[in-house]
């Protein structure tokens, strides 16, 4: 008999700590597929964040470290400057990247870093229990917001996409969602289509997911990836933002 | 044996980090130090080695920890506002075990205070600034030459015990110019050597034999942390008896001792003569290793002659606590201090010292 399908050996033969329906378990499987299919598993260094993903190198079978909250993008700089051949990454959740991070992702994507960056957006601190993130949609509840996300309250949503896609050093910005089985084919190939551009040295690489988080969204997993589509991807349009010419 | 040069103090620094194979520096400016990351970014890349000039020291010292964990040697240097943002980092250094070689060039505080001289931060650098239970390796040297010798030593340190190394120094001996001797440059590790030089550290698993390696801090289950943290201070108890370094001037039948490190230790040494020359006796406890802080040395007082010890900082007195416990109760102890980048003449320190013994007799 042939085998039609195995489990990548990119991760490991364990359960992962993560809720039912939450789409981690995607990010991570696409992540690691590609990285195999690239034949890069012996090669890649991972940079885990704070949050519910700061065990990710319990489940990602490759060399990994922890950063603290927000700071992956500087680890991952340093990492960058011991192991120049190697394939770098950093994986890190929207409270992470998009609040306490903003500086060491923006400065990272300014100078261009030679890493890729899987940014996991959704619209909450999941870790900690659902507090509003800087990516919280307006009117979404969360516990420091009970009565929904006010604008006067709280600003803005910040795409973080356009933003990054404004600095010369990222090459390649994309956004992807992890909702239906369309959408992570789509993700897939940004996926690989980063860490090629990465294997060029030509510039910063940088993924957004739109995931979900049913525990803390208080919805069940099919509900959140229903409300991914119907509320998430009108705010958080889903495409390139910055290719190079070649892409 | 190198030929006798006249250097900045701080360029010197830079000089001796990279001379101890120190191929990585990650740094941001900050007066009194700024010339620390612009010797670097002129020297390094010409010696096979990188400069990154990070956003933030709060950057700077996580650049320095995922590139120290992907096993490069680094040194980083700041001065104390900047030391204090890294503090995040050096809690975090010392939990994942990652070693990094940390100099700072102190000034007065608190807050942004001013950019003169201080010792104001003996409290941060020995008393852990950040979070947890840790311990960093303090060493303050007098001067130049002494710092040189230390910033060569520390990456082989921090190597040994897998922990950040603070060098600290001041403004004053940041700024000045002394004559030195460099010494001899150790050659850089090449990044293909890395992964059987520093075998814990991240170089991808293949470059291990498909052994993979995880550098972490985060221990969830209370007895884990516990565990992990006991084995720290197994580490750090090693560290109490290997690394403890102090120098003594004139303890016995001393009528005074003073305990001083870094500048106001040169002032002291000249004040201890002119307080000979009105008949005084005046001895010196010099701690070169601030953590671990020579207690010691303070056995070796002649406590039939002394009649007061005197801890002579720039600061409100924040290693007179130490002194104290090195004393133990078996002398006064006073504090003859001026902080806010303000350093005292000898000559004020004498008369202080003699009131403070009219005070005692």
């Amino acid at each position: 008999m042939k085998p039609v399908f195995t489990y990548t050996k990119g991760m490991r033969d364990v359960d992962t700590s993560y809720c039912p329906g939450c789409t981690h378990g995607v990010a991570h499987r696409l992540i690691m597929e590609t990285l195999e299919e690239m034949g890069k598993l012996g090669d890649v260094i991972g940079v885990t964040p704070i949050g519910c993903s700061i065990v990710a190198h319990e489940f990602m079978d490759i060399d990994m470290c922890e950063s603290a909250h927000g700071r992956a993008p500087a680890v991952a700089a340093g990492i960058r400057r011991a192991q120049p051949d190697k394939v770098v990454f950093t994986y890190q959740g929207d409270g992470d990247l998009a609040s306490i991070g903003m500086g060491e992702i923006v400065h990272a994507a300014a100078r261009g870093e030679k890493f890729t960056t899987f940014f996991i957006n959704n619209g909450i601190y999941g870790m900690t229990g659902g507090q509003l993130a800087p990516t919280t949609l307006i009117g979404q509840k969360a516990t420091t917001a009970v009565d929904g996300r006010t604008r006067e309250q709280f600003g803005m949503p910040i795409r973080m996409c356009e933003l990054l896609s404004t600095l010369d050093g990222a090459i390649y910005v994309e956004r992807v969602a992890l909702n239906s089985p369309a959408h992570i084919r789509k993700a897939k190939q940004a996926v690989r289509t980063a860490l090629e551009l990465q294997e060029k040295r030509l510039g910063f690489t940088f993924i957004e997911f739109l995931s979900t988080c049913p525990t803390n969204w208080g919805l069940t997993p099919p509900e959140a990836l229903k409300w991914v589509e119907e509320k998430m991807i009108p705010y958080y349009p889903l495409g390139n933002f910055r290719k190079p010419e070649e892409v | 044996m190198t030929e006798k040069v006249l250097m900045k103090g701080n360029e010197a620094f830079a000089e001796a980090a990279i001379r101890g194979g120190c191929r990585f520096y990650f740094g941001y400016p900050i007066t009194p130090q700024s010339e620390i990351p612009e010797y670097m970014s002129r020297e390094l890349a010409k010696r096979g080695g990188t400069f990154v000039q990070a956003e933030s020291e709060l950057a700077a010292v996580n650049m320095a920890y995922g590139c120290a964990a992907a096993g490069g040697n680094v040194f980083i240097s700041s001065s104390s506002p900047g030391i204090a943002l890294m503090q995040e980092g050096m809690s975090f250094l010392c939990s994942a075990e990652v070693p990094v070689v940390v100099l700072n060039v102190s000034r007065g505080g608190p807050g942004v205070g001013g950019i003169q001289p201080g010792q104001a931060d003996y409290f941060q650098a020995t008393r852990g600034g950040g979070n947890g239970d840790y311990h960093i390796p303090v060493f303050a040297p007098l001067g130049i030459q002494e710092a040189v010798d230390l910033i060569y030593e520390a990456p082989q340190i921090a190597d040994r015990y897998r922990n950040p190394v603070m060098v600290l120094v001041d403004g004053m001996m940041g700024q000045m110019m002394e004559p030195l001797r460099l010494p001899e440059a150790r050659p850089f590790v090449a990044t293909e050597e890395i992964a059987a030089y520093k075998p814990w550290s991240l170089t991808g698993k293949a470059a291990k034999g498909g052994k993979r390696r995880v550098v972490k801090s985060l221990l969830l289950k209370p007895e884990q942390l516990e565990e992990h943290v006991e084995q720290l201070f197994e580490k750090y108890a090693l560290a109490e008896k290997e690394l403890v370094r102090f120098e003594t001037i004139g303890l016995e039948k001393a009528d005074v001792v003073f305990v001083a490190f870094g500048t106001i230790s040169r002032l002291v040494a000249e004040s201890i003569e002119l307080l000979a020359a009105e008949g005084i006796r005046a001895g010196m406890i010099r701690p070169i290793s601030l953590w671990p802080f020579p207690y010691a040395a303070f056995e070796q007082i002649d406590y039939t002659t002394t009649k007061a010890v005197i801890s002579a900082e720039l600061s409100m007195g924040q290693m007179i606590g130490d002194v104290k416990m090195g004393v133990n109760g078996r002398l006064p102890v006073q504090l003859i201090h001026r902080t806010g980048g303000i350093v005292p003449t000898s000559l004020e320190i004498v008369e202080k010292t003699k009131a403070i013994l009219q005070g005692v007799k």
